[in-house]
């Protein structure tokens, strides 16, 4: 096993983790927690391709990177916040009770 | 592989199911962070400093704090009836696993064709920022662009609503 | 001769580590650096907190210790022994192994810390290409652990507490990284010793520090209210203020915790100005051309022990703010101001060398500061206040 695929395993569990917290898990902010996750395994193959790959000096991976986790602060305070209304407005967070369309 | 690989990988690793099978919200930001600080540690194995500092900064500073302050505001969600997890979480497991098993069997069937440099690549914060400024310099300011607008969407989402005010 | 004693250092632990097998001297280096930076910076502790306390008193007509050694000199060794025996106690009701974890995460993270700060001339345990970066990552991994100890607490009061630091910790972060921000961009790197290797040199007797010119000065200044703010230290102790929180998110810790609490913070405050001795006051370069003699080292920990004692000096004259006071000020005052800095230091970097760029950036740096701080103190309009709780 090259160091290479190593990381990408690393990657994948830690992304099937957050997709399992986000499709199984009721409160909401679980639910972004786990999209936090998966969005950090792709960071990690970014930079995994980054390293390993050709051309290191032209920075694309790195710089797919930091932009991807500039993305994910704003969809994490985006996210909290929708969060936060919703909450304010049915008195829960449970995904399970927040079925209908109709405030 | 290095022993200091597989120890940064089971904390990452550890951290992600515990944020997933806890119970208490609070723990399992908790080991959120844990795993967001194990990925920053790997990106610092993987030579890429200047990018597990700034995970580092984002994730632990902001993200992890935003997280618990959002299940203190939401706090009497902690109290749920009928378990952790939804309805449909064999479902949702299912899909987790066969996606695992996807992309785990490509990764480990393209073995051959993974490019596999191992000379440590150099990437000064200087190098960064001249890209930044040069050729990433329209992503650089839309990203300004799209934090900015996603700070005030926040808190014009979670604003107090008008209609409660005496 | 000079040049010997200010490489001391360097030399005896070349000369130590010239025991040891060859494969084994970086690890000999390495450990030798960090016991040296650790024992310097817990005596530095150990004698900053008679310091403290002698000069609060003297500041306040009182002695301050007196009764342990040769002018209460052994007073931190009489309270270490205290912290060591007293009993630990954890409250029944608390999160047992967050409680037991979040002293444990902040000194790790605060040591951390210490790793990057040049001590002296080629004295720097790591020469990190973002260590500016490195530091501030690690200030704000510190604002989890503060939570941690708040929430697992059980206790309103701790939990106020850490809402209150954390609150406060994240509104000065913003302009303490950007007055940081003005001196990088002049230093170009971000790397700590070669932003003093870019302040070194003389022009006549007077060094090249960053804190002689406009922007540095301001940066200083901001730099400095925000790393009080960011250590938590009088006039911003509200995270501890003990007439409203009793301690705290401390207040459930005790015996050897709570000391590990204090040292944390502490440490923290050297760690921080040290930073900003490195930033804007010329790292260990010496303050005037004539005392280059005297070894670097030794200017450095004089630099540090300066701030230390203005850190006091504040702590004795100034009240305590009020929270909603605490955030204007930080947000409506040295946010624009250090932005209106940044500007500025961008402006003295393109305007050449001419005396001009001296009164231009003098004259942006004196109005904004002036019209940001009339209006925040312009007269207000105070409704009668409305207390929610009692309608």
């Amino acid at each position: 096993m090259t160091p290479l695929s190593a990381y990408l395993l690393v990657g994948a569990l830690v992304f099937a983790i957050g997709l399992a917290a986000a499709l199984t898990r009721r409160n909401a902010i679980l639910v972004l927690i786990g999209i936090e996750l998966m969005l950090n395994a792709a960071n990690l193959n970014l930079i995994a391709f980054w390293r390993f790959g050709p051309n290191p000096e032209a920075l694309i991976g790195m710089m797919f990177a930091i932009f991807s986790i500039a993305v994910a602060a704003a969809e994490a305070a985006v996210g909290l916040g929708l969060v936060i209304a919703i909450y304010r407005h049915y008195n829960t967070t449970d995904l399970d009770q927040l079925n209908r369309m109709k405030g | 592989m290095s022993p200091v690989f597989y120890l940064l990988a089971a904390i990452t690793i550890a951290g992600g199911l515990a944020a997933v099978l806890l119970k208490k919200l609070v723990h399992c930001a908790l080991a959120a962070a844990a795993a967001f600080a194990g990925l920053a540690l790997l990106f610092l194995s993987l030579d890429a400093q200047f990018a597990g500092f700034v995970q580092f900064l984002v994730y632990l500073g902001a993200v992890a704090i935003l997280i618990v302050f959002a299940i203190l505001l939401t706090r009497n969600a902690e109290e749920q009836d009928g378990g952790l997890f939804s309805r449909t979480w064999f479902a949702g497991l299912v899909v987790a696993a066969a996606v695992f098993a996807v992309i785990g069997w490509a990764v480990l069937r393209s073995g051959s064709v993974l490019p596999n440099q191992l000379a440590v690549p150099t990437a000064t914060v200087r190098d960064i920022g001249v890209a930044l400024m040069g050729r990433y310099v329209l992503p650089l300011e839309i990203v300004a662009l799209l934090l900015t607008a996603a700070t005030i969407g926040a808190v014009i989402v979670a604003m107090h609503e008008k209609e409660g005010e005496q | 001769m000079a040049q010997n004693l200010d490489q001391i250092f360097v030399l005896l632990t070349g000369w130590m580590v010239s025991y040891l097998p060859e494969w084994l001297r970086p690890y000999g280096v390495a450990v030798l650096g960090v016991v040296g930076v650790l024992a310097v910076y817990v005596t530095l502790f150990a004698l900053t907190t008679w310091f403290e306390r002698k000069g609060l008193g003297r500041m306040q007509n009182r002695y301050g210790p007196n009764r342990c050694g040769p002018f209460g000199l052994f007073q931190p060794v009489a309270d270490g022994i205290k912290a060591l025996t007293k009993e630990d106690l954890v409250p029944r009701s608390a999160d047992q192994v967050v409680h037991f974890l979040a002293p444990l995460v902040l000194l790790i993270v605060i040591c951390m810390g210490l790793a990057i700060l040049p001590v002296g001339r080629n004295m720097v345990l790591v020469d990190m290409d973002a260590g500016l970066l490195f530091f501030f990552a690690l200030g704000a991994s510190t604002e989890l652990s503060v939570f941690m100890a708040g929430w697992s607490s059980r206790n309103k009061f701790s939990l106020l507490g850490a809402m209150r630091a954390i609150a406060q910790m994240i509104s000065y972060e913003v302009p303490l990284l950007l007055s940081a921000i003005s001196a990088v961009m002049i230093a170009g790197t971000l790397s700590l010793p070669k932003i003093v290797e870019a302040q070194a040199g003389f022009s006549g007797i007077l060094p090249h520090w960053y804190v002689f010119t406009p922007w540095g000065f301001a940066g200083a200044v901001i730099f400095g209210i925000a790393a009080k703010a960011e250590t938590n230290r009088c006039p911003f102790d509200l995270p501890e203020g003990e007439s409203e929180l009793v301690a705290g998110y401390f207040t459930e810790y005790s015996g050897f915790k709570f000391a590990i609490f204090f040292i944390a913070e502490y440490l923290g405050m050297f760690s921080i100005s040290s930073v900003s001795v490195t930033l804007f006051f010329g790292g260990w370069g010496a303050p005037l051309s004539f005392l280059t003699f005297i070894p670097s080292w030794i200017w450095f920990f004089a630099k540090v022990l300066t701030i230390i004692f203005v850190f006091i000096w504040v702590r004795a004259t100034l009240p305590r703010l009020r929270q909603d006071q605490l955030m204007n000020f930080a947000w409506k005052f040295l946010l624009p101001l250090s932005l209106i800095n940044l500007g500025v230091t961008a402006l003295w970097r393109f305007m050449g060398d001419g005396w001009q760029r001296w009164i231009v950036c003098a004259a942006i740096v004196i109005v904004s500061y002036i019209v940001l701080g009339l209006w925040g103190m312009r007269r207000q309009h105070v409704a009668p206040r409305k207390y929610s709780y009692a309608d």
